[in-house]
């Protein structure tokens, strides 16, 4: 009944949704340390290469990232040859030419990532009906940011800790205890296991994913890519490289908008005594 | 009332300038020898802080502008070049969003001020309603500036606002369809709101002129709230104030850079760096914060109508304050009773902030109810009824006389109420 009240404010159509999509949220991502967390932090280079590895062995499979062109990997310490060299490791469709062709050539570093796959349709059809989001800006689009990517990635049943499966179980029978109480029952089902969810087949497990049910296969595990600088390749520090590097796609001015930041706040502090001295002084004889 | 000197100087060209154009004479009375009284806080610094923020915004909006692309396939691609390509354009548009929340919290601390020190009463209506006329126009610019990047808070959140007109018996899906430009939010709804979000900026200016205009008749209120008696209330507002707005202006902007170079986007949703979805309705569909009071009224009642008049009506009431609030003396300071319901006004409006941001059920539910009732019943029956019943404390027979600590003369307040301007 209460309910009711959004749909009084919102359209109708809007209103139907909503009911349907307040389904379970995941749990609280934990907070990572970041490189690039605090006022000072920067991205730190290595691990931003790591995950664009990590992105381009195994992720680039299904996901696009349509904002970021090969130029801008300079920004990850790549040189212009390395960078000329890894475009040209991707094909791009270009034309028409002279007689109307479209073709194939090798990228250059000015063109954008090609996307996986020609088109939405093509790409839910590969993945069981789900399109795999774009993650040019994923980092920003979601409110634990990078936090939540790592503990996304790790979040899958055989992954997480035995501790957050029993966290998740708790609150889904409270919920269903809830429900049951609202409607007048005694009885409701108590979820001890991930199969008690009820999670469509279609999807896996994922402690944070919104609802639990992800379209999405684990993507990762220990061992997933080989770092070249001796990284050790676990699973942890594979989802902590991509996320990373995912933060770097979604806000690559950060490093510059922090030193920036700093000195302006420096000034304004300045600024503001000098200006309150003289605010004292020249109030000074009216009073 | 003490008034400026008149402009004068020795420059000869100034001199033929002025005669024939008086912009020096002007500027020197606006900015310059304009009288102000002598005992203004620093709760008066808000209004020169919303000029300011007023300048910021246009100035970036500009600039946004020559590289913004009012069209659904491009628009959000358009704002995140900005954001990549374009020279400095992360902080032009990082200004500008965080600027847009700092220029409403400077404008609704600005009206909590008047509130307070009773600025909407005679002579100063004129200046109040075109202070509200501001503040429903900065409400329309802020509202359709968040659609242009044209992400999903952008088009859902226009669909649910621009839905409400249809409440409207009998026209209201006309109107909604006139809005939109087409049966849905779509391109024509995007370019028109780009128009009108380039257009009303420029009416906030000319509305802060007549603002500024009608203040200048009297001149400032001040936190005694009586007239100036003489020339040694007031002082010039050059140096004085000139000098006070700026060391405010520093701490704005140094509180204002807290949020613009280490969390740019706290004020905003994340779900608005998604692409606008018409096939996928978000979670949660929330205004910017600044519109959650209202939001909160809006969603306080099961009938949409009743909801739509309400929330319009919690500003339209604001027109009528200076009518509804009967009491002579102007400032809370000698109103022992209506100085604690200020707290409870502002108490209530923090809480429909707070449960505007929530789904509307159980606890946010009931305390929107509470705080909406609250508010209308604050403005509809307390201030009417409190200047009848209330005893006012005695008022001080000058602004000099506290401030200089001169004397004792204490005039009742029952007996020489707001003296007449
Ligand atoms: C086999 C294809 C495939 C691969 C490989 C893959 N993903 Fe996904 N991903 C998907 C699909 C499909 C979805 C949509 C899931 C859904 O909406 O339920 C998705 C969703 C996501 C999401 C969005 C989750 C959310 O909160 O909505 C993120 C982030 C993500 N993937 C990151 C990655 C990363 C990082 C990698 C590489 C380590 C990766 N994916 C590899 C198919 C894939
Ligand atoms: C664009 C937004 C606004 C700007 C730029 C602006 C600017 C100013 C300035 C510079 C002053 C003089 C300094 C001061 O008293 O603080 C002022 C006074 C005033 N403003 Fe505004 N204002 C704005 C919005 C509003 C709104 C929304 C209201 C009320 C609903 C309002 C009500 C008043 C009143 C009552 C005064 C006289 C107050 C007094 O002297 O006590 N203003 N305004």
């Amino acid at each position: 009944m209460m309910k009711k009240l959004v749909f009084a404010a919102a359209a109708a159509a809007v209103a139907m949704s909503l009911g349907a999509a307040q389904a379970a949220e995941g749990i609280q991502a934990p907070k990572s340390t970041w490189s690039f967390s605090g006022i000072f932090g920067t991205f730190d280079q290595a691990q931003l290469q790591r995950g664009y590895q990590v992105y381009k062995e195994v992720c680039a499979g299904c996901h696009a990232m349509d904002l970021i062109a090969f130029r801008n990997l300079a920004e990850l310490g790549y040189n212009e040859d390395e960078v000329k060299a890894i475009a040209a490791e991707y094909d791009v469709t270009d034309g028409p030419d002279d007689e109307g062709e479209m073709f194939d050539r090798p990228a250059r570093p000015s063109d954008y990532f090609p996307n996986p796959f020609p088109n939405a349709k093509a790409a839910a059809a590969s993945n069981g009906g789900s399109v795999p989001p774009d993650l040019s800006l994923m980092a920003k689009a979601r409110a634990a940011g990078p936090d939540y990517l790592k503990a996304m990635l790790m979040g899958y049943e055989e992954d997480v800790p035995e501790s957050v499966l029993q966290q998740i179980f708790e609150i889904e029978t409270e919920k269903n205890r809830k429900r049951a109480e609202e409607i007048g029952l005694t009885d409701y089902n108590r979820v001890e296991s991930v199969e008690d969810l009820g999670l469509p087949d279609t999807s896996s497990f994922n402690a944070y994913f919104p609802g639990y049910g992800i379209a999405m296969a684990a993507p990762l595990g220990d061992e997933a890519v080989e770092y070249a600088d001796g990284t050790p390749a676990t699973l942890e520090n594979h989802a902590a490289d991509v996320a990373a590097f995912l933060m770097w796609t979604a806000e690559p001015a950060l490093d510059d908008r922090k030193q920036m930041g700093i000195k302006v706040i420096i000034f304004l502090l300045i600024f503001s005594g000098v200006l309150y001295a003289a605010k004292r002084k020249c109030w000074a004889d009216l009073h | 009332m003490s008034s400026g000197q008149p402009f004068q100087t020795n420059n000869a060209i100034i001199k033929w300038i002025d005669h024939r154009l008086p912009i020096f004479s002007l500027t020197n009375d606006t900015l310059v020898d304009y009288p102000a009284p002598r005992n203004l806080n620093y709760w008066w610094n808000f209004g020169s802080l919303a000029g300011l923020a007023l300048v910021v915004m246009i100035v970036t909006g500009i600039v946004l502008a020559m590289q913004y692309t009012p069209h659904v396939d491009y628009a959000f691609d358009s704002v995140e070049r900005i954001m990549r390509d374009v020279n400095g354009g992360w902080l032009i548009r990082y200004i500008h969003m965080n600027m847009a929340s700092f220029f409403f919290i400077a404008v609704i601390i600005h009206i909590f001020r008047g509130l307070y020190y009773g600025s909407y009463k005679a002579p100063r209506e004129i200046l109040w309603i075109l202070g509200v006329v501001i503040f429903l126009l900065m409400m329309a610019t802020a509202f359709m500036g968040y659609v242009l990047p044209w992400g999903q808070m952008s088009f859902w959140g226009a669909t649910v606002i621009t839905n409400l007109f249809s409440a409207i018996p009998l026209v209201g899906e006309s109107i909604v369809t006139w809005l939109w430009g087409g049966f849905s939010v779509n391109n024509p709804t995007l370019n028109r709101f780009f128009a009108l979000h380039y257009l009303l900026p420029f009416v906030i200016v000319g509305v802060v002129i007549l603002h500024i205009w009608a203040l200048h008749r009297f001149g400032s209120n001040n936190p005694l709230g009586i007239d100036a008696k003489g020339p040694q209330d007031k002082i010039p507002f050059h140096p004085y104030y000139t000098v006070k707005d700026a060391f405010g202006v520093g701490v704005f902007l140094l509180i204002f850079s807290v949020f613009l170079f280490f969390a740019p986007n706290f004020l905003g949703h994340p779900d608005n760096y998604i692409p606008a979805n018409p096939l996928s309705t978000p979670a949660h569909i929330v205004p910017e914060w600044y519109f959650l009071p209202f939001y909160a009224i809006l969603r306080s009642v099961p009938d949409k109508l009743l909801g739509v008049v309400l929330m319009f009506a919690s500003i339209g009431i604001l027109f009528i304050l200076p009518w509804l609030d009967r009491s002579p003396v102007r400032s809370c300071k000698f109103r022992p009773v209506y100085k604690w319901f200020f707290w409870v006004l502002l108490i209530a409006c923090v809480a429909l902030g707070w449960a505007g941001q929530e789904a509307p059920e159980g606890a946010p539910l009931y305390i929107s109810r509470v705080a909406t009732a609250y508010y209308f019943f604050h403005f509809l029956v307390l201030l009417p009824l409190l200047g009848v019943i209330e005893r006012p404390k005695p008022l001080p027979a000058s602004i000099a006389e506290p401030v200089l600590g001169g004397g004792e003369v204490w005039s009742n307040a029952a007996a020489k109420p707001m003296e007449k301007a």
